[in-house]
């Protein structure tokens, strides 16, 4: 099967790219725009605080409209021509390594760039009403508008150094926004975690870019896919890896997913824009990007596969345990692109099908987390769903949003999530022998669990008792649960139309697959063991499945407000991430800080005992030296002849000896 | 040209003037020129009137030297020598006429600076008894009119010095070189015991550099001797013809050899024959230490690198081995000792004497890239050490310029552009990058390797880094530490000292980030005058 993929090869790649005409001459300003904001209200300061938020959203979404109509014109091309470039400038033009710097403009970076502008002005105007009693509101939106620039970057650049600026760009600006809150320990601490997590993938990322330089001395996109074939196959198995290194850091996939639930600590936008409907996807789009090279390698592609099987369970599985709102919806963001990593690993038969749940889930994930953000604006920001419950009388258009994005999401028949989930199991079951059966009932299980966590997840917010009534918040005020205003709902009406529509709108006809087949090649179908009706027959049982056993446990009987303790084992495992934070401690942490410490233990007796040592010889030798410095002219006389008896005699001793 | 020939020239009649390239020459002769005026100005101009005259005529005989120098150098094409082989014309003289001309200005202008210290810092009645009531009283306002007005013979006595130093550096053979050596001396002996402030310590100092002085230039001239017999010319190329010959006694050679060295080793306080500089540079008044350490280094080193280049370089397997040894001693004496120093003029004297080691360094590397570096190297010092002198002046309390190191403490928090700009040139003499001191090791150590001395340079880079140490224990002590109560103050320089510490800094600078500039002039094709 491999090789036949591998003989295909040039089918899948683009012609050499046509050069931007027409609007597309301009698509530099998709990121100067964001960037433009950024810079303004960084800079800017105080004197930007009353006008700050509108800046902010004003660059995004005069850029999403840009790339709309980016968008309309390059749909009026034909296939080949669908893939563009606009080369910008000579960015790092050393000697042998010569980065231009130009924009990538095909479909596949065009419906990120939508999704990305799209999602993220939604998000933006949320956030007016999120952040309105924030001191620090602008600087919100700075760095929201520093990660828009960066992001597109990602996307956009046509290079993988370029994509490599960019991933780092939304890197740093994820930082700054989970520790957005830096006065508290827990933010600071997660914003750290994130960032060291990430740089173990981005040093996977950044090998995978030596290696391409070192073979083939480029990194520009046209070069290194058109002559993927040159490198060997050891060197194909190790980029693979390597950039699925990468993608697993910034997708928090599994081993690397832990810093995702922990980056919860920023404000509920930020989880929605970066941490759920676009950053965190980076990982799947840079596998999609790098097709030609996982086409050329079976065993990748293996890899990758079994990497987002095991990571949609455990993210499912974890996502059972939790009573954070946000942190279920994390582990739920942890499991989904657990789904798009698996489908981008089934190469021809899934890159497509990726990137159409990456877009689905973008919308549907999106709301959710604008939802629990409007929850927890409503009730005096208590994220502990086992002290809410009952709100959908409270909160009707967040409670009908949010339902419509998490029926979108547990795959019930004909919102966006079931379209792009059940192609995915479908796809992965197609997959011969053994693996069609361990990836799609991998798959087929995810599904049935996702189902169980969130239908719990809606139970206990949104129905049941009013748990909250006999509660009080922390400083010890009753909890008054109310709607939000129109600038937070508006967005999360749009958000749930996009669940509801979504999916439909892109499966139907091959609508999406079809277009994005110049970036990704055309999309295969697989004809698996099992015909697919009884696929999406199992897919909807299971699911029904997983919900009816969520409101066993959650909806018919009454939930406790604390949490019980004690609890069978398997719950126990969930509720510690199945040990991932142990083993990270175990593993890394705590060899390293004993690495750390051997090398303190080295530094202060043998360095530092060498270093000390040296200083004192020195020190006592000048204090002991500088006695010779008397003052007496006579004793400089004499230490002059003495030196030029010395000097006479050596060379002397150098001529005549 | 021997002594028989001469005794001939006698015997046949009238001697023939030589041929002299006068525009070659006349940066020396406006300079030597200047400096006459300069005397006969002290005897015929009233008193109140002198300093300006004195000024003017200064900075205008070496601005005109300058420009003379500069028409000079646009028309120059080959190497020469003029005034019968006596001077030679080439571009290693003329970078080091050019390094001198601008570092003499810039000294000048610490020297006439009258807003510092009132009056000058020097001293205003020579003959009047040191620590005596009538010089107590010519140091405080006589009258209500200020201090008495400063000695106005520093000006010309500055100009024969500098005068000499050209003269010096481009000297062909070793008598002129010789007379040269005396004449850029003696007036530097008595500009030490100047000073207005603490003119015991000053004097003192003038008559320790004298008797030493003398000793050393007994050394020059007795190796000058040797080396006569022993090539039977004092010309520079008649005795590496010599050496090449070898028919010839070696002892002669040898010994003559070490003896000119010693004496060279001295005047650019290369240890261990630099026992005079700390006491030196400590009691001379401040702007003629600063002229000192900037320009008679260069005027030295130009000599040293001359001789070693021209005369020498046949004979370096044998003595080339020792000279490493006093490069080492000389970068260790001044990097350990100046570990302990507590006054600032002092450690900064034992910097001059691990930078002497190094500039050693550059020196003995026999090649062209050797003489570039090592004059490159000369230009960069000069304006660094200068600008050093030029702030510690600035530093004062009640007794005059506050020089012990437990004075700085907490500078930075008084006078933060003072503690920055130091600190910058602090960081140049320790060789950081951005700073010229960095490029100047960098092309040395460079130029040393090439030429197969590795050992010694990577000696050369222990020593530097214990040099940095007390380079940054000032930084420290300015930055970090809690400011002395009753601590100095930065005086606010006039227009005169703020242009010369400028021009130092700059030029620090400009050197650090574009060294280019200076490169390129002492680039390829630097050959001696034959």
């Amino acid at each position: 099967m491999t090789s036949g993929i591998a003989a295909q090869g040039p089918y899948f790649l683009a012609a050499s790219p046509l050069p931007a005409e027409g609007i597309a001459q301009h698509a530099w300003l998709l990121i100067a725009l964001p960037a433009f904001g950024a810079a303004v209200l960084l800079l800017g300061g105080r004197r930007t605080n009353a006008w700050g938020h509108l800046l902010g959203c004003a660059t995004v979404l005069a850029a999403f409209g840009y790339g709309l109509a980016l968008f309309l014109s390059a749909g009026a091309f034909g296939e080949a021509a669908r893939v563009r470039e606009l080369s910008l400038f000579s960015w790092i033009p050393v000697n042998a390594l010569q980065v231009d710097f130009g924009l990538r403009l095909d479909p596949l970076s065009l419906v990120f760039v939508l999704l990305v502008t799209g999602v993220g002005a939604l998000i933006h105007i949320y956030s007016i009403g999120y952040m309105a009693h924030d001191p620090n509101r602008r600087k919100f939106f700075a760095y929201l508008n520093l990660f828009v620039a960066a992001m597109l970057l990602l996307v956009l650049g046509n290079s993988f150094v370029s994509l490599y600026f960019g991933w780092e760009g939304v890197g740093l600006a994820s930082y700054l926004l989970i520790a957005f809150w830096h006065h508290r320990p827990a933010a600071a601490t997660a914003a750290k975690k994130a960032f060291l997590m990430n740089r173990v993938g981005d040093v996977g990322l950044a090998l995978a870019i030596f290696i391409m330089f070192a073979q083939l001395g480029t990194t520009q996109y046209t070069e290194v896919f058109a002559r993927a074939g040159e490198f060997s196959s050891a060197q194909l198995v190790a980029l693979t890896l390597l950039i699925l290194l990468g993608a697993a850091g910034k997708s928090g996939q599994f081993p690397l997913q832990a810093w995702l639930p922990d980056a919860m600590e920023g404000p509920t936008p930020v989880s929605a824009l970066i941490h759920a409907a676009t950053m965190v996807t980076a990982g799947v789009y840079l596998i999609a990007r790098a097709n030609p090279i996982y086409n050329l390698t079976a065993d990748g592609r293996l890899a990758v596969m079994a990497i987002g099987a095991i990571t949609l369970l455990l993210g499912a599985i974890i996502g059972c345990a939790y009573d954070d709102f946000k942190k279920v919806l994390a582990y739920s963001t942890v499991s989904q692109i657990g789904y798009m990593i698996l489908a981008v690993g089934l190469g021809p038969f899934g890159y497509a099908l990726g990137i159409m749940h990456l877009l689905t889930h973008g919308f549907f994930k999106a709301g959710l987390f604008l939802g629990a953000g409007s929850v927890m604006h409503g009730m005096n920001d208590e994220g502990n769903i086992r002290r809410l419950g009952g709100l959908w009388r409270y909160m009707p258009i967040t409670f009908a949003t949010w339902g419509l994005a998490y029926l979108a999401l547990i795959g019930f028949p004909g919102l966006s999530g079931f379209f792009s989930k059940d192609a995915i199991i479908e796809a992965a079951f197609g997959q011969a022998g053994w693996r069609g059966w361990v990836f799609g009932g991998a798959a087929l299980l995810g599904a049935g669990i996702t189902a169980f966590y969130m239908t719990r997840l809606m139970l206990m917010v949104f129905f049941g008792k009013e748990r909250w009534r006999e509660l009080r918040t922390e400083d010890g005020r009753e909890y008054h649960p109310h709607e939000s205003p129109l600038v937070m709902t508006v967005p999360m009406i749009l958000l749930a139309l996009g669940s509801v529509g979504a999916g439909f709108f892109f499966a139907q006809g091959h609508r999406l697959t079809g277009y994005l087949a110049p970036s990704l090649g055309g999309l295969q179908e697989a004809h698996g063991p099992l015909p697919a009706l009884a696929i999406t027959g199992l897919t909807i049982t299971l699911v029904a499945l997983g919900a009816l056993v969520a409101w066993l446990v959650v909806g018919r009987r009454p939930v406790p407000v604390e949490r019980p303790e004690r609890v069978s084992l398997p719950v126990r495992a969930a509720r510690a991430d199945l040990y991932a934070n142990a083993v990270n401690e175990t593993l890394v942490a705590r060899t390293g800080t004993w690495l750390a410490r051997a090398l303190v233990f080295l530094d202060n007796r043998g360095v530092d005992g060498l270093v000390n040592g040296i200083a004192a010889l020195l020190g006592g030798s000048s204090s002991r030296l500088r006695r010779l410095q008397t003052g007496f002219v006579r004793s400089y006389a004499l230490s002059m002849l003495g030196g030029s008896v010395l000097v006479i005699a050596a060379l002397m001793v150098v001529r005549f000896a | 040209m021997n002594v028989s020939t001469l005794t001939t020239v006698f015997a046949q009649g009238p001697v023939e003037a030589p041929a002299i390239d006068f525009a070659a020459v006349a940066p020396i002769l406006i300079v030597f020129g200047g400096a006459c005026l300069g005397v006969l100005v002290e005897a015929f101009f009233p008193r109140h009137t002198r300093w300006t005259w004195q000024v003017v005529l200064a900075l205008l005989s070496i601005g005109t030297a300058g420009l003379a120098f500069g028409l000079y150098l646009r028309e120059f094409t080959n190497p020469t020598t003029t005034l019968a082989d006596r001077l030679a014309v080439d571009r290693p003289a003329l970078f080091l006429w050019g390094t001198l001309i601008a570092l003499a200005l810039a000294a000048v202008l610490l020297i006439a600076d009258r807003t510092i210290e009132p009056g000058g810092s020097f001293v205003a009645q020579a003959a009047v008894r040191a620590g005596s009531v009538q010089d107590h009283a010519l140091n405080i306002a006589p009258g209500g009119t200020g201090p008495a007005g400063m000695r106005t013979e520093i000006f010309p006595l500055t100009l024969f010095a500098l005068g000499g130093m050209m003269v010096f550096t481009a000297a062909n053979d070793l008598l002129t070189m010789f007379i040269a050596l005396e004449v850029l001396s003696l007036p530097l002996y008595l500009m030490c015991g100047l000073a207005r402030r603490r003119r015991l310590l000053s004097q003192e100092a003038a008559v320790k550099y004298f008797l030493l002085g003398a000793f050393a230039s007994a050394f020059f001239l007795y190796g000058l001797a040797l080396l006569y017999g022993y090539a039977g010319s004092v010309k520079l190329t008649d005795i590496a013809t010599a050496t090449t010959a070898g028919d010839r006694s070696d002892t002669l050679l040898f010994v003559g050899l070490g003896l000119l060295v010693v004496g060279l080793m001295f005047k650019a306080s290369v240890g261990p024959f630099h026992a005079w500089t700390p006491d030196v540079y400590q009691g001379a008044p401040t702007p003629v230490t600063a002229f000192m350490a900037a320009c008679t280094k260069v005027a030295a080193f130009g000599a040293i690198v001359r001789v070693f280049h021209v005369a020498f370089q046949a004979s370096s397997w044998e003595w080339r081995g020792v000279l490493w040894a006093i490069a080492i001693a000389s970068m260790a004496i001044g990097a350990v000792l100046g570990l302990t120093q507590t006054d600032i003029k002092r450690m900064i004297a034992y910097s001059s004497i691990a930078h002497a080691g190094f500039l050693l360094v550059g020196a003995l590397a026999l090649t062209e890239e050797g003489r570039s570096a090592t004059l490159f190297y000369l230009l960069a010092y000069g304006f660094t050490t200068l600008a050093v002198f030029g702030i510690i002046s600035l530093v004062r309390d009640a007794d005059g310029e506050a020089t012990h190191l437990s004075q700085w403490a907490g500078l930075a928090k008084r006078s933060p552009v003072t503690a920055w700009v130091f600190t910058f040139l602090l960081l140049a003499l320790a060789g950081i990058p951005l700073t010229s001191g960095f490029i100047g090791k960098f092309v040395v150590f460079t130029a040393a390797v090439q030429d197969g001395m590795a050992p010694l340079v990577v000696i050369a880079l222990l020593m530097s880094a214990v040099a940095a140490f007390f380079y940054l224990r000032v930084v420290v002590l300015m930055f970090f530490s809690d400011p002395a109560p009753d601590g100095p103050t930065v005086t606010v320089p006039g227009v005169f000292t703020t242009v010369a510490i400028t021009l130092g800094v700059l030029v620090t600078l400009l050197l650090g980030v574009y060294p280019a500039v200076a490169l390129d002039w002492v680039g390829p094709g630097l050959a001696f005058a034959p």
